[in-house]
């Protein structure tokens, strides 16, 4: 049957046409390099667009600051989990990297000297710890929009070859274990094709919607984890999930960590600032698993606002209509449509959502993926992976915000200038294995099974309903326990579900399938990722194990899909060029 | 509440139709999006097919025609809406399944106006500076998410798809010439020159009038028109 499956040849494959794919993308067409970029959905509808507050680089144009300060606070942040030499080339790249997309186009917000605007965000500090720092890059709200629509443009002027709406289903991997290739659905005729490439780019983005209320769109459901757990790869630190202090109560949409920079803050029933008792030096901008937990803290103990005390308030009434119609537009507009609220009269309706996948297929500052040997690590021939799919790993246990913008910029140009030298050593394509297409193809055509059965939807609603029961905010090894039962019970249901519609032309229903079987697996390792781990770091926190435990849990996690098994890797505490941040008590 | 959608799969209806769906007033929570009511619907028919991601009006995938007006599903509240809610796709683009267009003309345009910042001198190092009020002339223009609900309103786009630009490319042309950092405002305005490119706007304002984002196309394509005056003298 794989015989007269339509093939096209690429040097090198992205898939994913978020920021961190169309960076890798740019620096792989200025090379010259044969490049293709498969998307489900059109580019600029890929959820970088709907990032707002802003990108991390240590610019100094409004506050004293420096790279150095930057890779304290975020390894900070990660809770000492972060992979130092990662962290280091991260934050050293980032005042180029910002200046380039700068030059490239981005409209960033200005200051009177005509520099690129900058406010401050949560985590943020200078000299080691000091005074708030403003390092975060913005266009307004709409940092995401104006970086992904930028390098989008750069991309179609560098003619790259772009498969819109085409479906990523599975990694091709030979016995060598090289990957040559991906099978994609062309959502438009639900033909499959087999795209093979000496090269191939995970930048699929990130899994929020394993949660009900989330701040993700609808199709961030982690294909490329899931495609790389099904290849025998393990996912790194799936039990770091970043819930983000600020999404708007019960629906999900979020109100960026920027309207706690530009002075916002939360109060709870009594109007008390109650972060101040929490972080009484960052007070609302700490990380965000402090703000988090804070939040929730304050709703249990029945602090909480509105009828059923469920949530908390943000308020930026104070800060007035032009700051707020300059700065901050983008989520004045959302206020008012969905909660017709006018953000200059009244607070915000608050609740912890999950927001960020902090772990992520493992891959070193090269991007390349890495998976455990015997001794030390070794690259997985030909793949790579970038982004919110990726953990390399510069957020730990806790992303900061405005790092993410920035982790994709520069791991997706740096993942570009490896491939380039990869595709020097490697002149020719390998040869496929038909194996391993048969089974991609068979993966798709389980589908088209007729009889009757379970609907898709009621798998993911469950699913979700689960996940966000389970394995939130605050965790026990009992919850967690349940919580794993629940999603191997989803995981049988899951053998009797059936589409109805067996259609081919933009079957959207076919495509649902497919992202909530790739959604369940993740489950399965988000919460057997976080049974295992019996310590709070970052945004794990676990009430039966309150502390962190550098003794035991210095470590990263390693699911492997089969068995379940789970494995652990040291932490990178050696930095490139400065010495070690050991790990401290983290107080904000 | 009742729907009344289109309905057109190629591989089995001969030709488009509208189908009748009601939601239950229990289903039906205030504040609910249309959106949220198309979901509601296909979580009982699967076949139904329409775009849609973000849920918050960014990413510009849900570009539809409601109640005979352009919009975008997650934006629209239902109760803003008059019943039976007729739901169609956008006019004048092939269709390819239900409220699922064809949009490779549209970014086809998109792409022809040169959308990215040209700069003929050398790069500094350092970003270009550009003054506040500068950078506020690209306020109402920068924001496009690309949803086609203008091009695909306008008259002009529809008799001539090929050849007009439509709203979308020439708001998206200004806000490169605009930009105090582009250095190619010639080459931009010849490009546009001649009946068809920019011409064929009758300034119906069509396209003003359903933006989702609030922008004002008709408004950029005028100040383009000032640019050329003032290029010819
Ligand atoms: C609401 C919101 C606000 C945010 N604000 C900020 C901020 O201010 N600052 C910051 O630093 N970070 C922010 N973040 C985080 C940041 O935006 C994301 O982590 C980052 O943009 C992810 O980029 P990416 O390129 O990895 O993935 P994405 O932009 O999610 O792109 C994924 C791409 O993969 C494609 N894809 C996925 N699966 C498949 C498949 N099976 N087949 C084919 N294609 C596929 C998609 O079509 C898409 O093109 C925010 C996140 C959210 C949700
Ligand atoms: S101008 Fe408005 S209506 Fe037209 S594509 Fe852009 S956002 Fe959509």
């Amino acid at each position: 049957m794989s015989m007269d499956l339509p093939r096209r040849q690429f040097d090198t494959l992205v898939i994913g046409a978020g920021g961190g794919g169309l960076r890798a993308a740019l620096q792989l067409a200025q090379a010259d390099a044969n490049v293709a970029v498969v998307s489900k959905v059109f580019p600029t509808r890929s959820h970088t667009v709907a990032a707002q507050g802003g990108i991390n680089a240590a610019l100094a144009n409004v506050l004293p600051d420096n790279w150095h300060w930057h890779m304290y606070d975020t390894i900070k942040g990660s809770d000492y989990l972060g992979d130092q030499d990662a962290i280091e080339y991260m934050c050293r790249a980032a005042s180029h990297l910002v200046v380039e997309l700068e030059h490239a186009g981005v409209p960033f917000s200005r200051l009177d000297n005509g520099k690129i605007y900058q406010r401050p965000f949560g985590g943020q500090s200078q000299n080691f710890g000091g005074e708030q720092a403003a390092r975060t890059c913005a266009a307004a709200d709409r940092t995401g929009h104006v970086i992904l629509h930028t390098l989008y443009q750069q991309n179609i002027r560098a003619k790259t070859h772009f498969f819109d709406e085409y479906f990523a289903i599975d990694l091709i991997r030979d016995d060598n274990g090289f990957i040559l290739g991906v099978l994609v659905l062309e959502i438009e005729t639900g033909e499959p094709l087999l795209i093979e490439a000496k090269t191939t780019l995970l930048a699929t983005g990130g899994a929020g919607q394993l949660f009900r209320t989330n701040t993700n769109a609808h199709i961030n459901t982690g294909d490329g984890l899931a495609m790389a757990l099904r290849a025998g790869i393990p996912l790194q630190d799936m039990e770091f999930f970043q819930f983000h202090p600020t999404g708007v109560a019960g629906r999900g949409m979020l109100i960026t960590e920027g309207a706690r920079g530009e002075g916002g803050y939360l109060i709870n029933k009594d109007g008390e600032r109650f972060m101040e008792r929490y972080a009484p030096h960052a007070k609302d901008l700490a990380s965000r698993d402090v703000v988090s937990r804070a939040i929730f803290t304050e709703v249990k103990e029945g602090r909480g606002c509105g009828p059923d005390a469920d949530y908390v308030l943000l308020k930026l009434d104070h800060l007035g209509k032009e700051v707020l119609d300059k700065r901050l537009p983008g989520i004045c507009e959302t206020s008012r449509t969905f909660l017709h609220i006018e953000p200059a009269e009244e607070p915000i309706p608050v609740y912890p959502t999950a927001h960020y996948t902090m772990g992520g297929i493992p891959t070193n500052r090269f991007g390349q993926v890495v998976v455990p040997v015997e001794q030390g690590e070794e690259c997985i021939p030909g793949l790579y992976a970038v982004g919110e799919c990726a953990c390399v790993s510069v957020h730990g246990a806790n992303r900061l915000g405005g790092n993410s913008l920035l982790d994709i910029v520069v791991f997706g140009r740096a993942a570009g200038n490896d491939i380039i030298q990869f595709l020097k050593n490697n002149r020719y394509h390998r040869k496929i294995d038909e194996n391993s297409v048969q089974a991609a193809l068979d993966h798709l055509h389980r589908w088209d099974k007729k009889d009757e059965g379970e609907s898709v939807a009621g798998i993911r609603t469950d699913l979700q309903a689960v996940m966000e029961e389970y394995c939130g905010v605050f965790r026990t090894e009992e919850i967690l326990k349940q919580g794993l039962e629940k999603v191997l019970e989803i995981e049988k249901r899951m053998e009797h579900v059936r589409l109805k519609d067996h259609s081919k032309i933009f079957n959207t229903a076919r495509i649902e399938a497919l992202e909530v079987e790739n959604l369940l697996d993740l489950a399965v390792a988000t919460v057997t990722s976080a049974l295992a781990r019996q310590e709070s770091r970052g945004a794990h926190s676990r009430i039966d194990y309150p502390d962190r435990n550098d003794k035991q849990w210095l470590k990263h996690s390693l699911f492997f899909k089969e068995g379940r098994r789970l494995d652990y890797k040291p932490v990178t505490l050696q930095p490139l060029s400065v010495e070690t941040f050991p790990p401290k008590p983290r107080v904000y | 509440m009742k729907f009344l959608i289109y309905r057109y799969d190629p591989e089995s209806d001969k030709k488009p139709f509208m189908q009748t769906f009601e939601l239950h007033s229990k289903d039906v929570q205030p504040g609910m999006m249309l959106r949220d009511a198309l979901l509601k619907i296909k979580s009982r028919d699967e076949t139904l097919a329409f775009r849609h991601s973000c849920g918050e009006g960014v990413c510009g995938s849900d570009a539809i025609n409601i109640n005979g007006k352009n919009g975008l599903g997650c934006l629209t509240a239902l109760s803003s809406l008059k019943e039976p809610i007729e739901v169609r796709p956008v006019p004048g683009m092939p269709i390819i399944r239900d409220l699922v267009v064809d949009m490779s003309q549209f970014f086809h345009h998109y792409r022809a106006v040169k959308p990215w910042l040209i700069v003929h001198d050398s790069e500094p190092e350092v970003e270009y500076l550009q003054s506040p009020e500068d950078r506020d002339k690209l306020d109402g223009l920068y924001e496009c998410i690309l949803c086609g609900c203008c091009s695909t309103a306008c008259p002009s786009f529809w008799w001539n798809p090929d050849k007009f630009r439509g709203p979308a490319a020439l708001l998206q042309s200004y806000r490169f010439l605009a930009d105090s950092r582009d250095q190619a405002t010639e080459e931009r305005l010849e490009d546009l020159d001649g009946p068809y490119r920019m011409f064929r706007c009758h300034t119906i304002m069509n396209c003003t009038n359903v933006c989702p984002k609030g922008l004002n196309p008709s408004a950029a394509i005028n100040n383009i028109k000032k640019l050329m005056v003032k290029d010819m003298v």
